[in-house]
């Protein structure tokens, strides 16, 4: 334990003298309340070191001390339906520490020490393991089994194991490596935070993680092990789509980082999630859920590190064998709190005062991300899925941090504050929005989606780009100078946007769209285009094809669930018979003066 | 006493003092110049035995031979007590109304603490401002923080006071389709102001004197030719007040602060003046998280009966939505009430933007027992129609009236009716909920039943006025 001196202080940053034997990025103890910080840069023995707390009161003299070890996570069971700040303090034991504000110097374990898990070996004495094997199992709560590996770089023969209830901290299994040594193991491991956790294999990802919203899941998709970005202004929308992410995406578990935002939309999530049902495991949402709340009025450090510790916790998942879901709201607050510490450090900024490193950052965090073969001899896989939220300033899509996110990520949700004006929700740019996955996740739902259902988002998406195109000319003549077949499509394209794109994020029949349901609204949609343009062929007037009454119950086919897809195939046959008619009669109510 | 006479710079609002010792970041500072100003300042920076030094009152009269600097070894705080209600204070919390000095119960740093979020309570109490426009469309809950976005010219003084004269909680209903009755109660403004002018001060005065809510109000005032950065303790002096009268004295405290664009200013001026890489448009790069550490103090604390709600005044320059200022507000708050130069220019106050404002806890303070039933499918209603009316209009402007279809015209009159009747009211007409939304559902009649598609048939039938003839 090296002590140094504070010399300086600016802010959350401190710079301490006497730290000879301390390393970059080693965890210290700053002042004589113990405040937590990290060692950032070294230049002889001085160290300038961010701080995680608000550093008043602090001045020279004041004792810094290292811990010589870089700061790091706990990972074990007990991390799940817990709320953590951003250098994964339990957020309820601080409470219970000091009250409902965070006062200063304040420790507590990440993991309960106290409470008792049954372990359920998985390994005999005599069996021989290496890093990454399960060896044993904890029932965390109904929904997860924590599977408790060996860990990474560790190897050798189980020499003892002890089933039965333990805490984190008891050692459950014993294992003599091959220079004779014997290791103790818990169920808990320590991982430092910035260093990515090993891994056998990256794979390549090829299913899509459904979240339930149909314009991400049918325009936009992202897959199990992917990397997505959702930029947009104040007000578009980026929590509610975030949330809505968290809640229905058919992860096994989600990590939830608000990274400097509001308060109260942490608040939100925490009273909603335990109460909300998780549509996959019929439990609450919460069992699966990890939190990291870190809000912008708490330290700018510990929300630079809030990243770190979030997708930690997620890989440690992810080497279990699940499929994670990170979500990041918002890394443009993390890319704020980098460019304040670069500012103190008095580093040579890049654009708009960022530091020059941002984009190297942002590229190795989310390369974080993606679906491995997991270390252990099962050869499990599993992924951690990034979806990361950017506010631009003013909505700036040419802003450092979009750009710069931009090149590492495959796909991009751009929201727009016009549609939400609109009150079009989620508003979701479907001209400028991308997916690089298309292609990936084609073939699985050739599979198990139906083999249509590429052709039809494709031609959808033709129709709505065509439809950019003709509202031009609408608004600068009119509607009347369209020819028929293109009023079709513009009725089709309205449709495609009302009926399909818009999506209320908080009535429940309507907030999670199943890939059957979405192929089977996206099939009536169309379907009844290709009639109208039939009906038309044969004379019929376009505003009878407009009025057909079948029009209201597709209008409010999204509210069908996926036990009335049969309801799907009513609307088609009903589409049928009120523009074509039947094989024999044509109803008079479509043709009715559409002689002329 | 640790008196230093070792001032070796002094840059527009900085001193940097020489040989210090023991000096704290964020110490309190008294500065005494040698033609005998005096001014508060605190330590922004200290670098072994030199400490950087922010004077609140300014440097005039300071050189660095003659000022003395005494460090008093604690940061700035607030004597708070309940009987500052009804006093009024200067930007740095000392009484200027000829009254006593307060005798504090206790002495709080203003840069408070965070609030846990796990021990925030949602809030989800609705807040009867009396103003339509945004009871009806965009109304504001208990412990939000929700400003309004101005321009110079326009009357967003006027629409703070009343919010502030009227504003009531309340009293939950059993019944649904009853709207609760006004709760009377402990209900405080505290109010501060940063770089306005004297005027609009006296206007403020006297809105809340003449209306006797001076009594339970709380003033900090700096004005324009105050000190600019003393500016940026003030708003946190106030909201250290309002702290401890919501949690401790449980009140439900409304802090209104204006005009936040001239605080920004200050911390502009304070960061060019240490030379900082600045952000966009000069504004330091830790505006967003400065501004975070003022607007996070609203809210509820579970177990505790107080709370904050915030009404944060900016004017916009140029009354451009994405200057730094405004965009990094609206990332934080929960909404924004947006004031329209064109309808005030057409004589209709309050002004208020009813598209682009927003309360993003809308849904949470509205419908059965905390208004009425029917206030969410109506208001969603009255946006959708007076959206679509807007367009006719526009569509009219460019293809002339006699394109629009007659549905079209039904719509292009509801959106005058609705400008006229709904958004406008008078500077002192207090309307309950029920009443604005009344005037929503005879403002509804006047479209064509079947486009009322947003409402639920049940509501419309129990709440739709009979048509006449």
């Amino acid at each position: 334990m090296e002590q140094g001196r504070i010399i300086k202080v600016a802010g959350p940053l401190v710079v301490a003298e006497g730290l000879v034997e301390s390393k970059m990025y080693d965890l210290v103890r700053v002042g004589d309340e113990g405040l937590m910080g990290e060692i950032i840069e070294m230049r002889g023995d001085r160290a300038s070191i961010q701080v995680y707390e608000e550093t008043e009161g602090l001045g020279p003299g004041d004792p810094v001390v290292s811990t010589g070890a870089p700061l790091s996570v706990e990972l074990g069971p007990g991390m799940l339906e817990q709320v953590y700040d951003g250098v994964q303090r339990p957020l309820d034991v601080l409470q219970a520490q000091a009250g409902a504000f965070i006062a200063r110097g304040l420790s507590a374990p990440a993991l309960d020490r106290e409470r008792l898990w049954a372990f359920e070996p998985r390994v005999k004495p005599g069996d021989a393991v290496a890093g990454g094997d399960v060896i044993g199992v904890v029932q965390e709560n109904v929904v997860i089994e924590h599977r408790i590996m060996v860990p990474p770089g560790l190897a050798g023969e189980i020499v003892e194991v002890r089933e039965g209830e333990h805490t984190v901290t008891d050692v459950v299994a014993r294992l003599r490596a091959a220079d004779g040594t014997v290791h103790d193991l818990t169920m808990m491991q320590v991982w430092p935070v910035r260093v990515p956790r090993p891994y056998r294999e990256k794979v390549s990802a090829a299913e899509p993680l459904v979240t339930g919203t149909r314009v991400i899941d049918t325009f936009f998709p992202v897959v199990k092990g992917g990397v997505a970005c959702i930029p947009g202004p104040f007000g578009a929308g980026k929590t509610v789509t975030q949330h809505q992410i968290a809640k229905w995406s058919n992860a096994e578990i989600v990590v939830f980082i608000g990274c400097g935002e509001r308060g109260n939309e942490m608040t939100d999530v925490l009273m909603e999630f335990p109460e909300l049902t998780d549509p996959y495991s019929g439990q609450p949402l919460m069992k699966r859920t990890v939190l990291v709340a870190n809000t912008s009025n708490m330290p700018v450090a510990a929300r630079e590190a809030s990243v770190y510790t979030g997708i930690t916790m997620a890989e440690y998942f992810r080497d279990m064998g699940y499929n994670v879901v990170l979500q990041a709201d918002s890394t443009s607050r993390w890319a704020e709190a980098m460019r304040e510490i670069s500012g103190r450090l008095e580093e040579m900024p890049g654009d708009e005062g960022f530091p020059a490193y941002l984009g190297t950052r942002l590229a190795s965090f989310y390369e974080r991300a993606g679906k491995v073969r997991a270390l252990g001899s099962d050869g499990r896989e599993g992924s951690v899925t990034v979806v990361g939220s950017v506010s631009p300033p003013g909505g700036d899509l040419s802003e450092p941090v979009v750009q710069n996110t931009l090149r590492v990520v495959k796909v991009f949700w751009a929201l727009q504050d016009q549609l939400a004006f609109q009150r079009h929700f989620p508003a979701i740019d479907w001209l400028t929005s991308y997916s690089l996955y298309l292609d990936k996740v084609t073939p699985f739902w050739a599979e198990r989606v139906s083999p249509e259902f590429r052709a039809r988002r494709d031609e959808a998406m033709a129709i709505l780009q065509r439809e950019a195109e003709l509202a031009e000319i609408v608004r600068l003549v009119g509607v009347e100078a369209l020819s028929p077949e293109e009023r079709v499509l513009m009725e089709t394209a309205k449709s495609i946007r009302e009926d399909f794109l818009q999506q209320n994020a908080f009535r429940d029949d309507d907030q999670f769209s199943s890939l059957a349901e979405q192929d089977a609204l996206l099939r009536v949609i169309l379907l009844f285009r290709d009639k109208a343009l039939e009906a038309l062929s044969r004379g019929a007037s376009l505003e009878a094809i407009f009025s057909a009454p079948v029009r209201e119950r597709i209008a409010r086919a999204k509210y069908l669930s996926a036990e009335d897809l049969a309801e799907f195939e009513a609307i088609a046959s009903e589409i049928e018979t009120q523009l074509v008619g039947g094989e024999e009669e044509e109803p008079a109510s479509v043709y009715a003066g559409g002689e002329r | 006493m640790r008196e230093y006479m070792t001032t070796r710079e002094i840059v527009g609002p900085l001193l940097l003092i020489d040989s210090v010792v023991d000096v704290t970041y964020g110490e309190l500072v008294e500065l005494e110049y040698p033609d005998g100003t005096r001014s508060l300042g605190n330590v922004l920076e200290v670098n072994g035995s030199v400490a950087l030094v922010q004077a609140f009152e300014g440097t005039r009269g300071s050189n660095p031979a003659g000022t003395k600097a005494k460090f008093l070894g604690r940061p700035l705080e607030l004597g708070v007590s309940r009987d500052m209600l009804g006093r009024v204070f200067d930007g740095l919390g000392r009484p200027i109304d000829g009254g006593p000095e307060i005798i504090p119960e206790k002495r709080l740093p203003i840069h408070g603490s965070p609030i846990n979020p796990t021990a925030r309570d949602f809030p989800d109490d609705f807040i009867q401002t009396g103003i339509s426009a945004i009871d009806g469309l965009n109304p504001l809950v208990r412990g939000q923080k929700l400003p309004i976005f101005s321009g110079s010219g326009l009357p967003h003084n006027e629409l703070a006071a009343q919010i502030a004269r009227q504003s009531a909680v309340l009293v939950r209903s059993d019944r649904p389709d009853v709207v609760g009755e006004k709760m009377e109660g402990e209900f405080a403004v505290v109010f501060a102001a940063m770089g306005i002018t004297f005027e609009d001060a006296e206007f403020f005065k006297n809105e809340f004197r003449t209306t006797s809510a001076i009594e339970r109000a709380v003033l900090f005032l700096n004005l324009a030719d105050d000190p600019a950065v003393e500016r940026i303790a003030t708003p946190r002096m106030a909201l250290t007040a309002a702290e401890h009268l919501a949690y401790e004295c449980d009140m439900h405290v409304l802090v209104i602060l204006t005009d936040m664009t001239y605080y920004c200013e200050a911390l502009r001026e304070v960061s060019a003046a240490r030379k900082e890489v600045p952000g966009r448009r000069g504004y330091p790069g830790y505006l967003y998280t400065d501004l975070a550490t003022i607007y996070e103090r609203a809210g509820r604390i579970k177990g505790k009966h107080g709370s904050i709600t915030q009404v944060p005044i900016l004017s916009m320059p140029d009354d451009d939505k994405t200057h730094p200022i405004p965009d990094l507000t609206g990332y934080i708050t929960e909404g924004q009430i947006i004031l329209d130069r064109n309808l005030h220019r057409r004589g209709i106050y309050p002004p208020v933007a009813v598209l682009p404002s927003l309360s993003r806890l809308k849904q949470k303070g509205i419908g059965p027992g905390k208004t009425r039933e029917d206030h969410a499918d109506l208001s969603n209603q009255l946006f959708g129609a007076y959206a679509r009316g807007l367009q006719a209009k526009e569509l009219a402007v460019i293809l002339g009236e006699a394109a629009l279809s007659e549905t079209d015209k039904a719509f292009v009159a509801f959106a005058d009716a609705f400008e006229d009747r709904f958004i406008r009211q008078g500077k002192h007409e207090e309307r309950s909920v029920a009443e604005t939304l009344s005037i929503g559902w005879e403002l509804a009649a006047l479209l064509p039943r079947s486009e009322l598609k947003r409402i639920k048939d049940e509501y419309v039938e129990k709440y739709l006025p009979s048509q006449e003839g």
